[in-house]
């Protein structure tokens, strides 16, 4: 077999916080906001048993008592705030046990997240999704790209 | 000895496990996205592997936030589909290989790769829904699968140049395996896509582009994209790439594409799937593709090679 020679000490850098903050509508979960939301994720994680969507269906706040959130969570969770739930260390796809109880789908919550109508939401993904152009950065700052992007692009 | 022959990859999104299960194959908003997969289901029908590595992330249904392993193998005899919150899938209950799951596991941890074993696991979509669209709807997956969950969910995954050499790494294992077995690895999820905030449906399609010929002809050029690129140019759920690339590393530095399908939206995701073979060895095994009709680019290459 034909190996090529690999540079077993390179390791690419992740990116810096302030290039992540800077990243429009975009939130990392990390490993501090996963530590905030840990007790509303696991609260999600509950829905994945039968018993437990029926009880939170009967009174979703007395439901939401037994998990140790902060005030803010639960009201996010009460009034379906997805992206304030995002922001308090919610994960997608954590977040989706709640959707999904709820029956609604990824599209569906995607577009609500956006604030556009289901309807606007389908048409831009038909229409080949929403752009990269315009959405790489809130400062407007060149993004600083790896070295075979910068290659790439000259 | 055992061999990696091919490697398969695909997205996972639970939407056509869905539509699957549930009977809408052939509604308009699906029947491009299921016609792509058609030469493949031939490819492997015809190639009959007898393991499949399946590289895939769990999204919170075996792991939840108790506990997250960076990578991990299921040396289990069996996984049964996991309940997300809708009931389990309707597909057979997968049959794992342990005795291989075992060395790989032993061989790649002495080889500085710390897996986590899993000896008990229930699998979700990620694992499930690349058997669907390989294999359809059989009452048995048709052969043995070696679960490989990573955790590309909570920062920080593990970087793509350190997937690129555990895949090496599996390589190495797979060959010291003494009983002869074709295996095939699965790379899974991807491509560009963004579930969260308001930057959810963001589609780029020439990172995708470039990140399938680079993925061809240029896999290290892959392994230096960092996770900070992922993010702001294809979506901060499209990093569940870095686990193509683990298969990848699996095969030789020379392969062949044997297809390639690109499909824009299945759900909030561009829907990418490749499948390479390596480039010196394989020839026997698929010697029929031609008849099977799947579209292979390279052929071209191939003559322009034999011409000279």
């Amino acid at each position: 077999m034909k190996q090529i020679a690999v540079d077993p000490t390179y390791i690419p850098a992740p990116g810096t916080p302030e290039e992540f903050n800077d990243i429009p509508g975009t939130t990392l979960f990390d490993m501090q906001r996963s530590r905030q939301g840990y007790h509303l994720n696991m609260f999600c994680m509950s829905l994945m048993k039968p018993e437990n969507r029926a009880e939170f269906r009967v009174n979703e706040a007395a439901y939401l008592q037994k998990f140790p959130m902060s005030p803010g969570q639960r009201e996010a969770v009460l009034k379906r705030d997805w992206n304030r739930m995002i922001e308090l260390g919610g994960n997608i796809y954590f977040l989706s046990k709640l959707f999904s109880s709820d029956g609604l789908s990824f599209q569906h919550v995607a577009a609500l997240m956006t604030g556009s109508t289901q309807e606007q939401y389908a048409q831009m993904m038909l229409a080949g999704g929403r752009s990269v152009e315009g959405n790489r950065s809130k400062s407007g700052r060149k993004p600083r790209h790896s070295k075979s992007e910068r290659k790439r692009r000259g | 000895m055992a061999k990696i022959i091919a490697s398969v990859n695909c997205s996972h999104v639970p939407a056509i496990g869905a539509a699957i299960d549930l009977g809408k194959t052939r509604e308009p908003y699906w029947v491009p996205i299921f016609r792509g997969f058609e030469p493949s289901k031939k490819w492997i029908a015809e190639l009959k592997p007898d393991v499949i590595i399946l590289v895939y992330n769990d999204h919170a249904s075996a792991f939840s936030l108790e506990i997250i392993p960076t990578f991990a193998l299921g040396c289990a005899a069996e996984f049964p589909p996991a309940d997300e919150g809708w009931g389990p899938r309707p597909v057979p209950v997968v049959k794992g290989h342990p005795e291989l799951a075992c060395h790989i596991a032993q061989s790649v941890i002495l080889d500085e790769f710390d897996l986590t074993i899993v000896n008990k696991m229930d699998v979700d979509h990620g694992l499930t829904v690349p058997l669907s669209l390989m294999f359809g709807q059989p009452s048995e997956w048709p052969c043995r699968v070696i679960p490989l969950p990573v955790n590309v969910v909570q920062y920080p995954p593990p970087t793509g140049h350190r997937c690129y050499h555990l895949g090496k790494a599996i390589r190495k294992a797979v060959e010291s395996f003494p009983e002869d077995l074709r295996v095939v690895i699965f790379g899974t999820g991807g491509m560009s896509h963004q579930l969260q905030g308001p930057r959810a449906g963001l589609i780029n399609s020439e990172f995708d582009t470039r990140f399938f010929d680079n993925l061809v002809k240029d896999p290290l050029a892959l392994t230096k994209i960092p996770f900070l690129e992922y993010v702001r140019e294809a979506g901060s759920e499209a990093i569940e790439m870095v686990m193509w690339l683990i298969a990848r590393g699996a095969l030789d530095d020379e392969v062949r594409e044997i297809y390639r399908f690109y499909h824009v939206p299945c759900s909030n995701t561009a829907l990418g799937h490749i499948i390479l073979e390596n480039a010196g060895e394989t020839r026997a095994a698929t010697r029929k593709r031609s008849r099977v009709g799947v579209r292979s680019r390279p052929r071209s290459a191939r003559k322009r090679r034999a011409a000279r």
